[in-house]
């Protein structure tokens, strides 16, 4: 659990700290300062109102109401605290086993939870405090039965997540014991939440168990809480408000400070991310554009801050693409292939800081213009695809509605015209003009991959970026909707940036691919070279590992060792030299620039790996 | 080294019209100490089956028989002697593992299933098993947070091995993980299966990868196997239209589609 202490900027959580600590001190010291007083009745000052000697007054015995007040701090928050462990443990329990039970007990329990629901927790206190018996523990075991729904269904629910990972089903098919499960598995991965609402749930029981005393049906006299001394200064608080307004103030006080600790200890939890930093980019004008470019990118660099520093995980990349080209970028998880297309659409998190030399759109300048027109410019000309088509697509809005949206907010289309641009761009994509009807929730992964498709042909781009579009897709569908970008940049001479870890997807049908490594390009290739053209070692191990229908089966696959550098402290000279198998001293020095082998060919590396002869 | 047979297994889930049949009326065969790969797309029933093989889903026809004798997974004792026989890995890195135990606490936990082990012996069971799946024992100390996809992976595997399973399923557990990374695990599951004499359903929808650890291979279809064959027969001569549909998607490095890349 975070602890304020680690927010030590948030005022809030420095008045919660302290507020917390005078109630704990007040609950552990208050009897033994002011126990003696509070019980010694005093015939000659009875029922006073405030003085020197008693500032609260007295009661009808002359006991003095602070030193009252205060000692009622210790069974008013003890009776609180013992109601919510009581009520939080059975219902945490009882929602969270139904994570580890069979299935029958499993829909008993979840009934039985769903019908606690149904009785309201309050009633259900009062009604149980009548039928225990007036008294703290009647009362208290009345409140905790009354919280055990709330805290069994919110357990239930958090369990249910639990219950449906990978992990949860290994440790079943162990054939670990049900108790195993619950206390090893389960409860540690849920216990986040439902402390912070129990936390919340004991102020809320604080003020429950002083009702329940201001009826009479909690503290008994000689006993008293909070709600009892509320109780005895009403009946005078038209004459002298202060004996009934001090316990009031003092529940109000101990259930404020309860609800701001579980307010804290959530902002904590919420907050535990980086924190937020937003240095606009600055207006930088483009180097010269070249001709007939539908992208052109130089020297693009990304930088996040982490909680553990800043990192820069795209560094100085370069890339153009011509109308009607269709190129790959390739590259493992983690080396910045995607971000690099966010950083182009202008679509990362405010806090990352982007920077390049060039950035030119269908040759206007991204980077001399205001955000506004960046938009526009981005919303038109350029068209995004993503890698999971389940989560692209809003689920609640009709095709039709997702289709039009973009054309009739920067085009001006009127309806039925972009309804009829609509149905023309599912046709393009294979698709009949009936699904415009249907919700997302109705197709397949395919269909609404086409469907994502068809919404970027909507603005007719100029270029498409698709980042791993089929990564989610079955191989059979992989294969219809990589002919699908092959046709529409044909019918329409968009560029098409396919971004992929399949190396062998990107090259079967690319024309020229560009590797990525650790956020550099360390190679730029025609696609028909990957096979046995390759000349940075890099790319090279890529290709070989990837195993083929023909691949031995007696032989291991060849492997690339090692891992990618570490984000944060990266060390000079060529970032592959740590798993490179051709290294020596100087690619620890200094890095190597992408430089042409030949018009076609470029290469970031030292002592790039002989072309092979193909044999043919 | 344990056989499986399954017969005319029946999986049924509920569907928004009323139950429908994930994996229907299902015969396989994997004999001790061979790989069966399993192929199929997403939605074709493999998942369930592997998931109805292990008790994590109920079957509703058909029999499960590991060396030729039945197996059920009622209660807790039942699972226990299944789990014994038959171990799985599944398919996600980033749940495989409980994000708060440490490697070490996931495999003793494991180790100690069945055995009683003392402190010393479940200190040294733990790095054999890092080092019969690749990793370095200095890994069992971190969380899974602090591990890559491919290493939790290759956890997962250690944990399941762990138990000394006769069969070991593996559910699609490269298809989130990297080409670079995947070829690894292959090589580690390939090197285990020689190394232990285990039988393994071993189930995907990457052909090559599949074909790559496989002896035979069996091809599923919306809940039914319309192909089975050993890995080579199936390679050299597909036999159902859906089997060449399958071989004919794979892309691939060597083949080029000259339809596809104008010159």
């Amino acid at each position: 659990m975070p602890l304020p202490t680690r927010y030590p900027r948030s005022p809030m959580a420095w008045v919660t700290a302290a507020m917390l600590a005078s109630l704990v001190v007040l609950a552990l010291a208050g009897p033994l300062l002011w126990g003696a007083a509070a019980d010694r009745p005093d015939p000659s000052a009875v029922l006073q109102g405030p003085s020197a000697a008693h500032p609260f007054g007295t009661d009808s015995l002359g006991r003095d109401l602070l030193a009252r007040v205060l000692t009622a701090t210790r069974p008013s928050l003890l009776l609180a605290l013992a109601a919510t462990a009581i009520g939080a443990g059975t219902g945490i329990l009882l929602g969270a086993s139904t994570a580890v039970v069979g299935r029958r007990t499993r829909r008993l329990l979840a009934g039985l939870i769903n019908l606690l629901l149904a009785f309201p927790a309050l009633l259900v206190a009062m009604f149980l405090a009548v039928v225990f018996g007036a008294g703290a523990g009647g009362a208290t075991l009345a409140l905790a039965v009354a919280g055990v729904p709330g805290f069994a269904r919110l357990a239930q629910t958090l369990a249910a997540a639990v219950a449906g990972t990978d992990h949860l089903a290994s440790a079943r098919v162990l054939g670990l014991r049900r108790h195993r499960l619950l206390w090893r598995h389960v409860l540690p991965n849920i216990a986040e939440p439902l402390l912070l609402s129990a936390t919340t749930a004991a102020g809320t029981s604080l003020v429950a168990l002083s009702g329940l005393s201001f009826l009479g049906l909690g503290v008994q006299p000689p006993g008293y809480d909070w709600g009892q001394l509320l109780n005895q200064g009403l009946d005078r608080i038209y004459a002298q408000p202060l004996p009934a307004l001090a316990p009031g103030l003092a529940i109000l006080y101990a259930a404020l400070t309860f609800q701001l600790l579980g307010e804290v200890l959530a902002g904590g939890v919420a907050r535990r991310g980086p924190a937020p930093r937003a240095p606009r980019q600055p207006v930088a004008p483009s180097g010269p554009a070249e001709d007939g470019l539908v992208l052109q990118v130089e020297g693009l660099s990304v930088e996040l801050p982490t909680p553990d520093g800043v990192i820069r995980p795209v560094r100085g990349v370069g890339l153009s693409l011509r109308p009607g080209e269709i190129v790959g970028l390739v590259g493992e998880s983690g080396s910045g292939k995607s971000l690099t297309a966010l950083a182009i659409a202008d679509l990362l998190p405010e806090r990352a800081l982007v920077s390049h030399r060039t950035l030119r759109l269908l040759g206007a300048d991204l980077g001399a213009m205001t955000p506004a027109q960046r938009e526009h410019h981005l919303a038109t000309g350029l068209a995004m695809v993503f890698q999971n088509p389940a989560t692209a697509l809003n689920p609640s809005l009709r095709i039709a509605t997702q289709l039009t949206e973009t054309v009739r907010a920067h085009r001006g289309a009127s309806r039925a015209q972009a309804l009829a641009e609509a149905s023309d761009a599912l046709r393009r994509v294979a698709l009949p003009p009936a699904l415009l009807r249907a919700r997302p929730l109705q197709l397949s992964g395919g269909q609404r991959q086409r469907v994502m498709i068809a919404s970027g042909l909507m603005v007719r781009p100029g270029l498409i970026i698709a980042d791993e579009p089929t990564t989610a897709l079955d191989v059979t569908v992989q294969r219809q909707i990589t002919r699908l970008l092959s046709e529409i940049r044909r019918d329409t001479s968009a560029a098409v940036l396919f971004i992929s870890h399949d190396v062998a997807l990107v090259g079967e049908f690319c024309e020229r691919v560009l590797v990525m490594y650790a956020g550099t390009i360390v190679e730029t290739l025609p696609a028909d070279r990957l096979a046995t053209g390759t000349r940075h070692p890099y790319t090279r191990a890529l290709v070989e590992s990837v195993p083929d229908l023909t691949a031995d089966r007696d032989r291991p696959l060849p492997t690339v060792e090692g891992a990618l550098p570490e984000p944060l402290a990266p060390a000079p000279g060529c970032p592959f030299e740590p798993r490179c198998p051709r290294r020596r001293d100087h690619c620890a020095e200094e890095t190597p620039p992408l430089e042409d082998l030949d018009a076609v060919h470029r290469v970031a590396c030292w002592y790039p790996v002989a072309a092979e002869v193909v044999a043919s | 080294m344990t056989a499986l047979q399954l017969t005319g297994l029946t999986v049924r889930h509920h569907g928004p019209r009323g139950p429908v049949a994930a994996v229907d009326g299902v015969s396989l065969e994997i004999p001790p100490g061979t790989t069966l790969g399993l192929v199929g797309e997403s939605g074709s029933g493999k998942s369930s089956l592997a998931r109805a093989i292990v008790g994590l889903t109920p079957v509703h026809g058909g029999r499960v028989l590991l060396d030729g004798r039945e197996v059920r997974a009622r209660t807790v004792g039942d699972r226990r002697r299944l789990g014994r026989l038959v171990q799985i890995v599944l398919q996600d890195p980033d749940t495989a593992l409980d994000p708060r135990m440490t490697v070490r606490q996931t495999l003793g936990e494991a180790a100690t299933a069945f055995h009683r082990l003392d402190r010393q012996a479940r200190a040294e069971r733990v790095t054999a098993l890092l080092e019969l799946v690749g990793l370095n024992p200095r890994f069992a100390d971190r969380l899974p947070r602090q591990l890559s996809g491919g290493q939790r992976q290759r956890v997962a595997v250690a944990r399941a091995l762990a138990v000394e399973p006769g069969l070991l399923i593996a559910d699609e557990i490269t298809s989130a993980l990297d080409v670079s990374v995947q070829a690894s695990v292959l090589n580690t599951i390939r090197g285990l299966q020689r190394r232990l004499g285990l039988s393994m359903l071993f189930i995907g929808h990457n052909l090559p990868a599949v074909c790559y650890v496989s002896d035979a291979v069996a091809v599923m279809r919306h809940g039914r196997i319309v192909e089975t064959a050993p890995t080579e027969a199936l390679l050299r001569d597909p036999r159902h239209p859906y089997t060449r549909t399958l071989l004919a998607s794979v892309p691939s490095l060597r083949t080029s589609l000259p339809d596809e890349r104008p010159s």
